[in-house]
């Protein structure tokens, strides 16, 4: 048999110069909705306007976490859990650049969950872009911080006896000040929320709600790629502004979807800075009365 | 009696545990030990094992948990893999130093970077001073049997301190073998049910894990120790009573036509299966080669190792695992120290081999001693080689 011929004109993707197309195929199943978020992400970096050679992203272990070796940009692989400590020393070395983290929802909030409260804590200037599918994919689908009451995986066979956590209300509780959540099927809000997140000073998180047919689907009787995808955009619910505490994830009623938050906080590079000119005042700033030490009124 | 099925290692693995009936299992995912607590999760969901599985937030976290299970008396197993075992790694010194006798499968895997899944023994030789046992199995069967062990030999009186069970990841871990399967009533006559010196106990209350001040400090690391060089004995006692109980033997130091052998080959794990295939191969060539298998790591069986030397002249030790800034490879340096200690003068060459998931093939084998045969007769010192580097 003779090869078939290629066409004289190869056909160029317009995110080409942003992929590493050695590296392709990719290691992601198919239906898998990295793959939509890993364009948005290519899409906002060009559309935030950022020169590209300021753009640095960095991704932990996991199916979400292939995301450093495929984009061709300056990107970093850490280790399980500590892409958000690697992006803060990165930060802190080079603070004119965007340090995105793209992780999955167990990378994130499980092993790296101490991680994640405390740079959200500090304002630490990353963008957060969560892929929540649910599950651990990339080890053949077990338990995750953000894996349904109820939901069956391979270490939950009769259910999740757990409950999740909302990485929103968690991340606004932190002190972040942008939180968005949409699913894989929202492409063009998702792209936007990336690239306001990515030019919003501050802790940024975009949740990602992404269907993992392979290992969550399979388990829980939604197999096919695009029924879950669908299952997931159906039960969305666009609620813009909402109280990110009550932006619940609930597949019966309503999954909150939308910006949540967006707010001005200073950062934590800003107080650093404040502390090095010696602009903060002594604490506390109302100041201690010495003569009342150890003195208390009776009664 | 029991019978033979066809099984992956890993769910063999968890069908010991299960046989062992363990009341807690503690752990958190990773290639190449997935299977065995995926498993594990399962015979507790269907009701085959009455235990507590908790799928928890890391391996810190999931070793952590086994400290408390344990420190409770439960009967506790986890497992994990180079990453995932270097994350539990402070708290391993904790399992040991509080006397816990806590069992875990080790998927030997390679530590990154570069980020990489694959086998060789990296993982476990950065926990060599955990004060755990620590052996290594090298098939199937092996597996199910020396996690059974591991239990018995454990929770022991006389040792009371955590098992490290290794077995390679994706080589062993991935292959389906057949397997002896025995019945719970033979591993119960084995394995009685666990039964703590001491535990936390609301109705008599002690407390776990404090301050060691200087003053008691050394003593408290001697106490220990004395009782890791001690577990030999019980080792052994409790492996001769499993040959008893099942018909199958294992021992500290294994061999394998090395009773006239020139040249030692000296394997840890699964190696030692393509090894003892390579040492037919150069028999029918004509060489007086044999092979030493070190089936205990810790505490090191030194007596075993010299007599089971003691006619050869070289030894061609593998390591599956680098020591940057040293001369030799983990496994050499024990090895070395050893024969220096007791006056010994053999000609060692050390090959670091494996790495990384990389096959090492009776080839291999045949050209490690070829080149050592070369050296040694040229009157050449050999330094410890990575083997097989493209350059």
């Amino acid at each position: 048999m003779t090869p078939p011929t290629t066409a004289a004109v190869q056909p160029v993707h317009p995110q080409d110069h942003l992929l590493r197309t050695d590296r392709i195929p990719h290691i992601w199943c198919s239906g898998c909705g990295i793959g939509i978020v890993f364009g948005a992400l290519m899409a906002a970096v060009m559309k935030s306007g950022t020169p590209l050679d300021d753009v640095a992203v960095v991704s932990g272990i996991g199916c979400t976490g292939r995301m450093a070796g495929y984009i061709k940009l300056d990107s970093f692989h850490t280790t399980h859990g500590r892409a958000i400590p690697f992006a803060t020393g990165l930060k802190l070395a080079r603070p004119q650049g965007k340090v995105v983290v793209a992780s999955g929802d167990g990378d994130l909030l499980a092993i790296g969950g101490n991680h994640f409260i405390h740079a959200a804590r500090r304002n630490m200037d990353l963008t957060i872009i969560c892929v929540n599918n649910f599950n651990y994919g990339m080890t053949g689908g077990q338990l995750a911080p953000s894996t349904p009451f109820g939901a069956k995986t391979t270490t939950t066979p009769l259910g999740s006896p757990d409950e999740p956590f909302n990485f929103c209300a968690l991340a606004a509780a932190c002190g972040a000040t942008y939180v968005a959540r949409w699913t894989a099927l929202h492409v063009r809000r998702l792209t936007n929320a990336i690239t306001e997140a990515m030019n919003k000073k501050g802790f940024s998180f975009v949740e990602v709600i992404a269907p993992c047919p392979t290992a969550f689907g399979r388990r829980n009787k939604i197999r096919r790629a695009l029924d879950l995808l669908r299952f997931y955009y159906d039960r969305s619910v666009v609620k813009n502004q909402l109280d990110p505490g009550e932006a619940t994830i609930d597949f019966d009623h309503s999954l909150a979807v939308g910006k949540f938050l967006d707010i001005e906080r200073p950062t934590f590079l800003d107080h650093y800075e404040m502390v090095n000119r010696g602009e903060v005042e002594a604490w506390p700033a109302t100041g201690v009365d010495a003569s009342a030490a150890g003195k208390r009124k009776a009664g | 009696m029991g019978q033979r099925v066809g099984l992956e290692v890993s769910l063999a693995c968890s069908e010991a545990v299960k046989l062992a009936n363990v009341d807690v299992i503690a752990a958190y995912p990773i290639t190449p030990q997935t299977h065995i607590v995926e498993h594990l999760s399962e015979l507790v969901a269907d009701g085959h094992l009455d235990a507590e599985f908790v799928p928890v937030e890391s391996e810190h976290t999931a070793m952590s948990a086994c400290v408390g299970s344990s420190a409770a008396g439960a009967r506790t197993f986890t497992s994990s893999a180079a990453q995932g075992l270097a994350l539990m790694h402070e708290i391993l010194f904790i399992a040991s130093s509080l006397r816990l006798p806590i069992v875990m499968a080790v998927a030997n895997r390679s530590l990154s970077g570069p980020i990489s899944i694959w086998n060789d023994h990296s993982d476990i030789m950065a926990e060599r001073d955990i004060n755990w046992i620590q052996y290594f199995a090298e098939n199937g069967q092996e597996v199910l049997d020396l996690t059974i062990a591991a239990f018995k030999i454990a929770e022991d009186k006389r040792v009371t301190l955590p098992v490290a069970v290794n077995l390679d990841g994706f080589v062993l871990t991935h292959v389906i073998e057949p397997i002896d399967m025995p019945d719970q009533k033979e591993v119960d006559a084995y394995l009685p049910p666990f039964a703590p010196q001491q535990k936390l106990d609301i109705a008599n209350p002690i407390s776990m894990g404090l301050v060691g001040v200087p003053e008691i400090y050394t003593e408290a690391k001697k106490a220990c120790q004395v009782a890791l060089e001690e577990s030999y004995g019980v080792i052994k006692e409790h492996w001769d009573g499993f040959a008893k109980q099942f018909g199958r033997q294992y021992n500290p130091i294994e061999t394998y036509k090395a009773d006239d052998a020139e040249i030692l080959l000296v394997t840890m794990g699964s190696l030692g299966e393509t090894c003892m295939s390579a040492v037919d191969q150069m028999r029918a060539d004509g060489l007086k080669v044999g092979q030493v298998r070190i089936r205990l790591w810790r505490p090191f069986p030194a007596d075993d190792f010299l007599a089971a030397v003691k006619g050869a002249k070289s030894l061609v030790v593998m390591d599956r695992a680098l020591q940057p800034g040293s001369a030799s490879g983990p496994v050499a340096t024990e090895l070395k120290s050893l024969l220096f200690d007791r006056g010994k003068q053999m000609y060692v060459s050390n090959f670091v081999a494996g790495l990384g998931g990389r096959d090492v093939t009776r080839a291999d084998f045949a050209g490690m001693v070829k080149k050592t045969m070369e050296a040694q007769s040229a009157g050449q010192q050999m330094a410890c080689e990575m083997w097989g580097v493209k350059e």
